[in-house]
């Protein structure tokens, strides 16, 4: 232990703790503004580029930045002399100064790491004005890039290099000129990046956004011509309150169901309802392979990855593309709830696909690119019209006037609305492969399970493992989230060091609750563990707690897809993956 | 070339390495020859001290002067380059700065030939190590 | 007999051509053509006591001659033999006449060290570097001392790194030894990037192997067998010289396995960088040959512990390595015997500016800015007055008159303000404006800033534009409080060096040169008529003939006037290219 003094206070702290941990022992905040830490994320950003933080540390020649800067004993901080006071204020002046003014209408306005320590540091007027940087948006189908607002925190490129592996984003060009881009300054749409939105979800300023699709949501919903469905992810009833001044953890299914009605939506659905449909397939699926495994066929490709995460399907494509084979080939619970929502259900109320809108509620910003591929279009005309996120949606709650914290609890539409348990922790870590595991071993082992928790599946762990007894066989599970993680697994499959028979891959941190479409964490990894809580309690609370067990999944065979992966079933539920890594992002 | 393998070898190499060069610093044998160093760092390179290099290797065993051109590093008169080191038998080496293939020919026919000194010396205005060993 | 005359700038401005004319026409007066010559050289760099004659072959050294003096030095001294006393140089210490230029202190100024071999071997004959001693040094260290003797005589020498930072090179080392690991590193940083200086790439240039060499022995004090050379692509001579070095290094055995049958291996390899200024910077340097983005990191871990590809490295720059050899040559004991008490041994500077002897110089620490810029630089160009000096790069900062006394070390020029650096010195004349000098500086940071921290990305790019405005006149006194403030917070608050003393152009200059500073915001007016927006050009009517010449070479035709009439200068046009002036013969065009 060393012994150190904070203006004047003195503090023991381990050997290695940084001058900013160690003044928080003393309930003292030094301000930061690159520094960001995700503790059990395991994800510590300190680059010591923003020099907010700096502190006085006696017989030094010139100021430490706290957030990066080990005490030592006998070591004497300030935290607060004049020559920090003023220094620090300088710095963000400068930050400032290189800044657009546009505060009032900015997207992040009033969400803004940079606006509060503007707040937090009373500055109201900048001494240094000058040239501005100035670059040329860049938009892709899921996330916006207005390099006109970085402050070369970085943190996204920790996300994007060091916790995702993905390397798409680092810092180009030199000195005043220098802004985070892809290589060669591409546009994300011509690079290798999955929209995993991890950057926007750390993102401080308004740099980088997600794609608004609010204002021709708003336009649907006023066209009587057109049917709008709506369906919900499971992360974002554990996420919404918090915009809303909740507890981070607060379930607000029902209040999101009436929110939802009250914007004017004509189907409230849950994408849980697709989540139980997913499990049918791919559970059969993964129940297929094993079997045939187990009957000692050599072709069977094992160990199965899920495949709902659509920032790791774009992962794999562009990483992994000789492994494409591996992935079930079950489409996410998004494409196969727009899939039966345009097929089954518009049958149902006698509507064409055209006039209907389906749009997603998702905590995600790859799902709004995922919409668009391609293959989920029917002539056309796309089976998910597009998503909204977390955000957007709370931000839509507040602008139509509707009081959501008084709001009663409703329930959703059926058919499309019921789900079980199971269906609800797809949001977390650990999630999907519970609740394929509930229903592979009933319908592998015929027998009903004793105990439905599967503890050994949970936890926040970037790579965890568990064995899951199958009357007797054994079947080895694997779980990542982060796609650094999800590398290495994949490494290992690669390099036959794999043993598991089935692994489920979520590229965001804590599954899709950390997800980087749902209300910012500002750095606070406290709140992505409780909203896993909260989807855990759900899922306690649901009367119907296996997939297979939904009775409207149950129904949905029975009147239309006939049985698990039937040709039907293949053509609307299953897909292909390709191999980006051919795409030449070298051409425009 | 063969492998030296220890420190006495080094120090036998550079004993007969250091008499089959002296020959050519000091030349101060009857035979001695003409030594003619050019300095060429970027900074002589740049001023055209390549072509002077060439045109005294040619121009010498043209005129039939038996003589040794070699290239060297920096000298420190970037000022005045091209600048080469010119040290006949018997004599102290002069640097002429600002050498081009006219001056070369002026050293050529004036120095080199008949002991005549050119205008354009630099003056050298520093000690080698070498020179404070000796003191 | 030969008498050469001094035929450089300062000794002309002293009438040095006509002394010239005077001593041939008194030797073909004397008749004496035939033994005696009469040659002009290029400045012997003494140019305080110009004009110069030197007589050969007995050295005779004569200062401030006179024209007049032509006669009695033929008479005197090439006639009868006899020196003429009252023009040899006395010695300021002891007042004693010298005659023989090598018994000058001045000659002894210059002490070559780092630079032995350039220009005395051919770099690309590994043979003539043997023969000067070559690998002898690692010889003796392989076989007969031990990793920590070895470090210890280079702690001894006193050694400090020359690339700027002037950290002890061999406690440097002694750190790099003691951190366990399987693998480590010895990196050459030759990724010089000082404005102006160039002596990395004269060494490399003129004597690889000197550098080589100097890295086995590192490689053997500290327990690395792999080198490497972090060298900028835009020296391809220098780039090329090693690898001819590099090849025949290993085709002696002197690099590769089992050294001089030490049993030792070290094997050097070269690495390229972009040519940015801030991977002269340790950390960005290694980041950079690791191939990311070279930009600094928070040091600790310091490279010692954590370097390249994670393991201990020892970063030392290429004047630092080229005294190596020599140390273990000569002893640990006689390096420490030069310079000064804490800097030890010499410094190449490279001289540039408005100075007479641009080019490289190597001198003993502790030698002064004035025996530097008046004796071994030969002086302001053009007889003009001496304004100030930059020293240490764009980090460093500008000396005037009152530091030329300051013997040069590196805790000196700390002390008044500048830095060592890697040994760039800039001289200035009247001329130069010192907020443009600053401003030029600041441009340059603005450039090379890897734009990793605020201060340093933004503060400086601020910084240009406030000398900017200051320049065209448009700041005010606030602006000079916001400037130093700014230039406070950046030095203060930057990640690495390159911020942290970036703003020392600009403080040196507030403190030495305020009035110009003021002049510029408070009258809008350029002292040294160097900024355009702060000038203007004018014909002075007394002086006009109307030539017309300067009408017929204004570029922009602003100037109007009838042959032999009066001209005038249309200053809403001009754009004060200086064409007029240059051209006008009469001194009838003014810059006001």
């Amino acid at each position: 232990m060393i012994k150190l003094t904070i203006d004047n206070r003195t503090v023991e702290v381990e050997k290695g703790t940084s001058i900013y941990h160690a003044a928080r022992k003393l309930d003292i905040e030094i301000p930061t503004l690159c520094y960001m830490n995700l503790g059990d994320l395991k994800i510590e950003h300190k680059p010591g580029g923003c020099r907010v933080c700096v502190v006085e540390v006696e017989g030094r020649r010139n100021l430490a930045p706290a957030c990066a800067t080990e005490c030592f004993g006998g070591m004497e901080v300030k935290t607060h002399s004049i020559r920090v006071l003023n220094a620090r204020k300088t710095v963000l002046e400068l930050i400032l100064s290189d800044h657009p003014f546009d505060c009032l209408i900015c997207a992040k306005s009033g969400n803004c790491d940079l606006q509060d320590m503007a707040i937090k540091m009373g500055v109201r007027s900048i001494p240094y004005q000058g040239e501005k940087s100035t670059y040329k948006p860049d938009f892709s189908p899921a996330i916006i890039r207005d390099m006109d607002k970085c402050i070369m925190c970085r943190r996204c490129e920790t996300m994007c290099n060091d916790f995702q592996t993905v390397g798409v984003l680092s810092g180009v060009n030199r000195g005043f000129e220098a802004v985070v881009a892809p290589a060669f300054e591409r546009d994300l749409d011509h690079s290798e990046c999955t929209y995993c939105g991890q950057c926007v979800a750390v993102c401080p300023t308004a740099a980088l956004t997600e794609v608004d699709h609010t204002t021709q949501l708003i336009r649907d919903l006023a066209d009587p011509a057109k049917k709008v469905v709506v369906q919900t992810a499971p992360a974002v009833r554990a996420a919404l309150g918090e915009a809303f001044g909740l507890e981070p953890g607060t379930l607000v299914t029902g209040k999101m169901v009436a929110a939802l009605r009250r914007l004017g939506f004509d189907y409230v659905f849950d994408t849980d309802f697709a989540a139980d449909l997913t499990i049918m397939e791919e559970g059969t699926e993964l129940l297929d392979r094993l079997t045939r495994f187990l009957g000692g066929d050599k072709e069977v490709k094992l160990p199965m990855l899920t495949s709902c995460c659509p920032g790791w399907v774009n992962f794999f494509e562009y990483h992994f593309p000789d492994m494409r084979d591996i992935p079930s080939t079950a489409r996410s619970p998004q494409q196969m709830f727009g899939s039966i929502a345009k097929t089954y259900f518009a049958d149902k109320i006698e509507t064409h696909r055209e006039d209907m809108i389906v749009v997603s509620v998702m905590p995600c910003v790859a799902k709004k690119y995922e919409c668009t591929r391609e293959e989920f279009k029917v002539d056309g005309n796309p089976d998910v019209d597009y998503s909204i996120s977390t955000r957007e949606l709370a931000m839509l709650i507040k602008r139509s006037n509707i009081d959501f914290n008084t709001l009663p609890e409703e329930d959703f539409d059926k058919p499309m609305g019921e789900s079980t348990g199971a269906a609800v922790i797809f949001g977390t870590t650990g999630g999907v492969i519970e609740a394929a595991v509930r229903s592979a071993y009933e319908i592998h082992t015929g027998k009903s399970l004793q105990r439905i928790d599967f503890e050994q599946l949970r936890g926040i762990e970037g790579i965890r493992s568990a064995s899951v007894d199958f009357d007797g066989v054994e079947i080895r599970i694997g779980i990542a989230h982060g796609l650094g993680h999800a590398r290495k697994l994949l490494d290992d499959i690669k390099a036959g060091k794999s043993n598991y028979h089935a692994i489920e891959i979520m590229a965001c941190p804590g599954g899709c609750v950390g997800g980087g479409g749902q209300p910012l964490h500002h750095g606070n990894p406290a709140i992505i563990k409780a909203r896993q809580k909260a989807l855990y309690q759900e899922d306690v609370n649901k009367p119907i707690r296996k997939s297979h067990e939904n009775p409207a999944i149950i129904k949905l065979y029975e009147e239309f897809l006939g049985k698990p992966m039937s040709e039907k079933a293949h053509h609307l539920l299953h897909t292909h993956y390709f191999d980006k890594k051919q795409k030449d992002v070298l051409l425009d | 070339m063969t492998k030296i393998k220890s420190l006495a070898d080094l120090k036998k190499i550079k004993g007969d390495l250091q008499s089959k060069i002296s020959l050519r610093e000091k030349s101060d044998t009857p035979e001695g020859r003409v030594l003619v160093k050019v300095a060429m760092a970027t900074c002589g390179i740049a001023s055209g001290s390549k072509e002077v290099m060439e045109y005294m290797i040619d121009e010498l065993e043209k005129r039939s002067i038996d003589a040794i051109v070699t290239q060297t590093g920096c000298m420190g008169y970037c000022y005045a380059e091209p600048t080469i080191e010119v040290s006949l038998p018997g004599s102290e080496p002069v640097v002429y700065g600002y050498v081009d293939t006219k001056k070369a020919d002026e050293i050529i026919e004036k120095y080199i030939r008949n002991q005549e000194l050119v205008d354009g010396i630099i003056p050298v205005n520093y000690q080698t190590i070498e020179k404070d060993k000796e003191e | 007999m030969h008498m050469l005359v001094c035929g450089g700038t300062g000794c002309r401005a002293s009438a040095s051509d006509m002394l010239y004319e005077n001593l041939s026409k008194e030797v073909q007066e004397q008749g004496l053509q035939e033994d005696v010559q009469v040659v002009t050289t290029g400045c012997f760099g003494f140019c305080e006591k110009g004009p110069i004659v030197k007589v050969i072959p007995d050295n005779t050294f004569y200062v401030s001659v006179e024209p007049g003096d032509a006669r009695e030095i033929v008479a005197e001294h090439a006639v009868k033999g006899r020196r003429v006393e009252r023009l040899l140089y006395v010695d300021p210490v002891n007042k004693e006449q010298i005659a023989d230029s090598k018994g000058m202190g001045f000659y002894k100024k210059q002490i070559r060290i780092a630079l032995r071999n350039c220009g005395l071997i051919d770099p690309e004959n590994i043979d003539e570097y043997l023969a000067a001693d070559g690998y002898e040094a690692m010889g003796k260290v392989l076989s007969e001392l031990s990793p920590e003797e070895a470090t210890q005589e280079m702690i001894d020498s006193g050694l400090r790194g020359r690339g700027g930072g002037g950290f002890p090179t061999g406690i440097k080392w002694q750190i790099a030894s003691k951190v366990p690991a399987d693998q480590k590193y010895v990196v050459c940083n030759a990724d010089e990037g000082d404005p102006g200086a160039f002596m990395d790439r004269s060494i490399l240039e003129g004597d690889p192997h000197s550098v080589l060499e100097a890295m086995v022995i590192n490689g053997y004090c500290i327990g690395a067998t792999k080198g490497l050379i972090y060298i900028r692509a835009e020296y391809p001579l220098a780039i090329n010289r090693l690898k001819i070095a590099i090849k025949q290094a290993r085709e002696y055995g002197l690099l590769g396995k089992d050294i001089l049958g030490s049993g030792f291996d070290f094997d050097v390899e070269i690495r390229y960088g972009a040519g940015a200024f801030v991977c002269g910077e340790e950390t960005a340097l290694i980041h950079s040959m690791e191939g990311e983005r070279g930009e600094p990191t928070f040091k600790p871990p310091f490279p010692a512990q954590s370097g390249y590809l994670g393991k201990p490295t020892n970063v030392n720059n290429v004047e630092t390595f080229a005294n190596v050899p020599v140390i273990y040559n000569k002893g640990a004991k006689w390096f420490a015997s030069i310079g000064t008490e804490k800097s030890k041994g010499t410094k190449v500077f490279a001289l540039a500016g408005k100075i007479n002897n641009v080019g490289l110089i190597e001198v003993p620490m502790g030698i002064t800015l004035r025996e530097v810029i008046f004796e071994i630089g030969g002086g302001i160009k053009d007889g003009k007055k001496f304004r100030a000096v930059q020293t240490g790069g764009p980090s460093g900062g500008c000396l005037t008159e009152k530091h030329l006394d300051t013997p040069i070390d590196f805790d000196n020029l700390l002390a008044v303000g500048s830095m060592m650096g890697s040994g760039g010195m800039i001289v200035m004349d009247e001329d130069d404006c010192m907020v443009s000098v600053a401003k030029f500086y600041l441009d340059f940071t603005v450039e090379e800033s890897c734009g990793k921290c605020s201060p340093c990305r933004v503060g400086n790019k601020r910084l240009y534009e406030l000398l900017d405005k200051i320049t065209k006149g448009q700041a005010n006194k606030e602006d000079l409080d916001n400037l130093r403030n700014l230039s406070m917070v950046i030095r203060d608050t930057s990640l690495c060096g390159l911020g942290q003393t970036s703003p020392n152009p600009v403080l040196s200059t507030m403190d030495n040169f305020m009035e110009e500073y003021l002049s510029h915001v408070e009258d809008q007016r350029c002292p040294a008529g160097s900024c355009k927006e702060l000038i203007r050009y004018e014909i002075i009517p007394e002086n006009c003939v109307g030539c017309t010449a300067c009408a017929r070479n204004c570029p922009v035709n602003c100037i109007s006037g009838e042959r032999k009439q009066l001209h005038t200068i249309d200053q809403s046009l001009c754009i004060k290219c200086n064409a007029c002036l240059e051209k006008c013969k009469f001194n009838a065009v003014a810059i006001i």
